[in-house]
């Protein structure tokens, strides 16, 4: 599995889409150097109560059995019946009081030096004398050590997506972990929602009200599209270092192209609206076409303006063939759907060999060309 | 309301593969339904000579599978009817997507299932991802495998709850590799097909979207939404849809073309994502489909049943030229999105005249026409 963690490394730090080859090799060479670093498995979940802690110290557990030397170093304040079970079978490291707050005791887990160290709730704020003032630094810590780590944290701690859940909560969390640090884990694991029916269930969420259970859906949704955007990443990363071009795509993308001087207002809401939906991405170009009217142009700036209003990714690109820049950006960004316009009136020349329109549905290869109507 | 007039509530387990904890999953929520004193029972499970799974069936009731001989073997399938009499609260059961042997009283697992909903018995069963029939083309372009045993996207959609049943790939392959999935043997084969490194992560990706849309259609608040419940009927009434946006109506352009079936998987998925009304329509350009060739015919009523298993309200029309009887049907049907094939003759000179496509494209000037390209494999 060397060349798979290898590659899973990678992914650490990657914002843009087509890194440079040099950057590569420095990150292959990063990854290397890292060697001897332990490996991080990271339990998403979307809200409290939903398992984290026993799926993970049911993993422990399991990997015990097999003969790995596992100790838990972190335990969440409030154990559920099942996870004091879990516990029971296990090594524990623990937590220590500073001035009534306990923190993990980071250099106790060292000294130690366990193969696997379990810390329950990934996102804690230590007391300002302790080794860290975060406990994802701790766990960085010991995974530089050696120690490979299984850990948990909520989708509402993770820096990125605080605001988003709090608007959504209503709630102020103080904690926070950074994205990046969750990407840089080798292995991310979604637990998705509570185990049982709810009308069996016991405890936890008493009266699923309309509005609980909505929002709860939003987290959940939110957590599931995180982890697979993670996923798609490191999917990226693995083509990418195996030299294969990948073609096709698990999200919808969908293109966008506009034409100087047509109003393509509805067109481009049309594709927000079914980039929503699909919960993909959206992108506008037009392809540059030498000189045109001042009121073409107006027209268009508008477009590309009400574009970005829209949250889409906008492109101009450069004097070329009309088909083949759009094919090649696509091509570029796994797009999945392109959406045009409607050619308004042929003229003779398109009448014989076919309009823009025409050759672009003849030489998308997979992907769904959308016409609208002007 | 009369106890015996609910139905019963379904919960679905998704995976993306064999080996992910499915039928773990589901057995460990069975035996916390029975300790809370739910009547529950196992439908049917497949132990895969697993052992960790085998002990999780302790102490819960076992319905007796029902035993059929066909051509001279013997197999065994769920029965249906001994658990209808049973009459558990809760009954779990594996593999949603299966197909029954032939001879059973139902072809396909999710009938039995639906049977067992119908009676007022909760269901708590599971499939992969890649078994939904919308995905069918999008699977077999990534990892070359052809799913054989679909599920049609209506009946996932039926189920109460969705619920991702998560595991990461390396994590899967290591197991797979200490053969806790499969025996030798099989494993070899599995390496071969899905488990493989960027298959695995494409499918994973896959049903963690599945899931995130499945969890989206049951909360996302709807102008004239009731319950969740009520969304079959609604979209077949076709009246409201979200956040007040006009409604869509799609239509999918049928021909014998061996690439319809894509076609009618990709206009269904569209549509339902976009909570639109979906119909087919093939045009005959002579009367009455007995007037086609046998084999012409025999594809076309192949694809129209396609549809209709689908739920797709399908038509047959009669007219010279297809391009305008489509686009005319289109228009009094208040169509706003025609889905067509990508016309396979190439390099054919346009001076003799447009092609189909262009012809409809032509023709449907105020509307939108999406062009679903042929699928490969790369």
């Amino acid at each position: 599995m060397g060349w798979c963690i290898a590659t899973y490394r990678l992914a650490i730090n990657m914002t843009h889409r087509s890194p440079d080859p040099e950057e590569l090799l420095r990150q292959v060479q990063a990854g290397e150097r890292y060697e001897g670093r332990g490996l991080l498995k990271v339990f998403l979940g979307y809200a409290s109560g939903v398992g984290k802690s026993a799926r993970m110290l049911d993993e422990a557990r399991r990997r015990k059995e097999r003969g790995e030397d596992v100790v838990v170093g972190a335990t969440q304040p409030v154990l559920s019946p099942e996870v004091t079970n879990l516990l029971l079978k296990m090594e524990v490291i623990p937590l220590k009081t500073l001035d009534e707050m306990q923190v993990m005791d980071v250099e106790s887990i060292l000294r130690r030096h366990p193969q696997v160290c379990v810390v329950d709730g990934l996102a804690y704020h230590n007391h300002p004398r302790s080794y860290h003032t975060e406990r994802w630094e701790d766990v960085r810590e010991l995974l530089d050590a050696g120690t490979s780590i299984l850990t948990s944290v909520n989708l509402q701690y993770i820096d990125e997506y605080k605001e988003k859940v709090e608007k959504i909560t209503g709630k102020h969390v103080a904690d926070v972990v950074p994205l990046d640090f969750l990407k840089s884990a080798e292995e991310i694991e979604v637990v998705d929602a509570p185990p049982g029916m709810p009308l069996y269930r016991e405890g936890g969420i008493p009266e699923e009200t309309g509005v609980l259970q909505q929002k709860l859906a939003e987290l959940r949704e939110m957590a599931l599209l995180l982890t697979a955007d993670i996923v798609d990443h490191q999917l990226e990363m693995y083509m990418q270092h195996h030299g294969i071009e990948q073609l096709w795509g698990t999200q919808e993308r969908v293109l966008v192209c506009i034409k100087a001087g047509v109003d393509a207002r509805q067109m481009i809401e049309s594709g927000r609206r079914n980039a929503d939906r699909f919960r993909g991405e959206l992108y506008v170009v037009n392809v540059r076409q030498g000189k045109r009217p001042s009121k073409d142009q107006s027209v268009l700036e508008e477009n590309l303006q009400y574009a970005r209003t829209l949250r889409a990714r906008v492109e101009v690109l450069e004097k070329e063939e009309w088909t083949a820049a759009i094919l090649r950006f696509a091509h570029e960004h796994r797009i999945t759907q392109i959406f045009i316009h409607h050619s308004r009136n042929e003229s003779w020349p398109e009448r014989i060999f076919g309009s823009g329109v025409d050759r672009l549905i003849k030489s998308a290869e997979g992907i769904d060309i959308r016409v609208f109507p002007q | 309301m009369p106890e015996n007039s609910r139905r019963g509530h379904l919960k679905l387990l998704l995976g993306y593969a064999a080996g992910v904890g499915k039928t773990y999953r589901m057995l460990e929520e069975a035996q916390k339904l029975k300790r809370q004193g739910v009547d529950v029972v196992i439908g049917y499970f497949e132990a895969h000579a697993r052992q960790d799974t085998i002990d999780l069936t302790e102490c819960l009731e076992m319905v007796p599978r029902r035993k059929l001989l066909y051509r001279g073997s013997e197999f065994e399938e769920m029965d249906t009817e001994a658990i209808l009499r049973r009459r558990p609260q809760v009954c779990v059961v594996d593999e949603f997507a299966h197909t029954n042997v032939p001879g059973s009283k139902r072809a396909k697992r999710w009938e039995d299932i639906r049977v067992l909903l119908d009676d007022g018995i909760d269901v708590l069963t599971n499939m992969n991802v890649q078994h939904l029939e919308s995905l069918n083309d999008t699977v077999w372009e990534f990892s070359g495998v052809r799913v054989q045993e679909t599920i049609p996207d209506w009946v996932v959609k039926e189920a109460d709850e969705v619920v991702m049943v998560d595991l990461p790939p390396q994590a899967l392959l290591n197991r797979l590799k200490r053969g806790v999935v499969y025996s030798p043997e099989k494993a070899q084969q599995a390496l071969e097909n899905f488990f493989k490194e960027p298959t695995l992560v494409t499918l994973r990706e896959l049903a963690l979207r599945q899931t995130a849309h499945e969890v989206d259609v049951r909360h996302e608040p709807r102008e004239a939404s009731g319950s969740p419940r009520s969304l079959l009927l609604r979209n077949r009434a076709g009246s409201s849809t979200r956040n007040g946006e006009a409604a869509e109506r799609l239509l999918i352009h049928i021909t014998a073309d061996p690439s319809t079936a894509a076609l009618i998987r990709r206009g269904r998925r569209v549509a339902d994502f976009l909570d639109a009304e979906c119909f087919a329509v093939f045009v005959n350009m002579v009367t009455g489909l007995h007037s086609l060739p046998a084999p012409e015919r025999q594809t076309i009523q192949k694809q129209l049943n396609f549809a209709r298993n689908l739920q797709i309200e399908t038509h047959v029309l009669e007219g010279e030229d297809v391009a305008e009887t489509l686009v005319g049907f289109a228009r009094r049907q208040g169509i706003t999105q025609i889905f067509l094939l990508q016309t396979r003759v190439r390099n054919r000179p346009a001076i003799f005249g447009r092609n189909l496509v262009q012809k409809i494209v032509w023709l449907a000037r105020d509307m939108q026409v999406t062009i679903v390209a042929e699928h490969c494999r790369r």
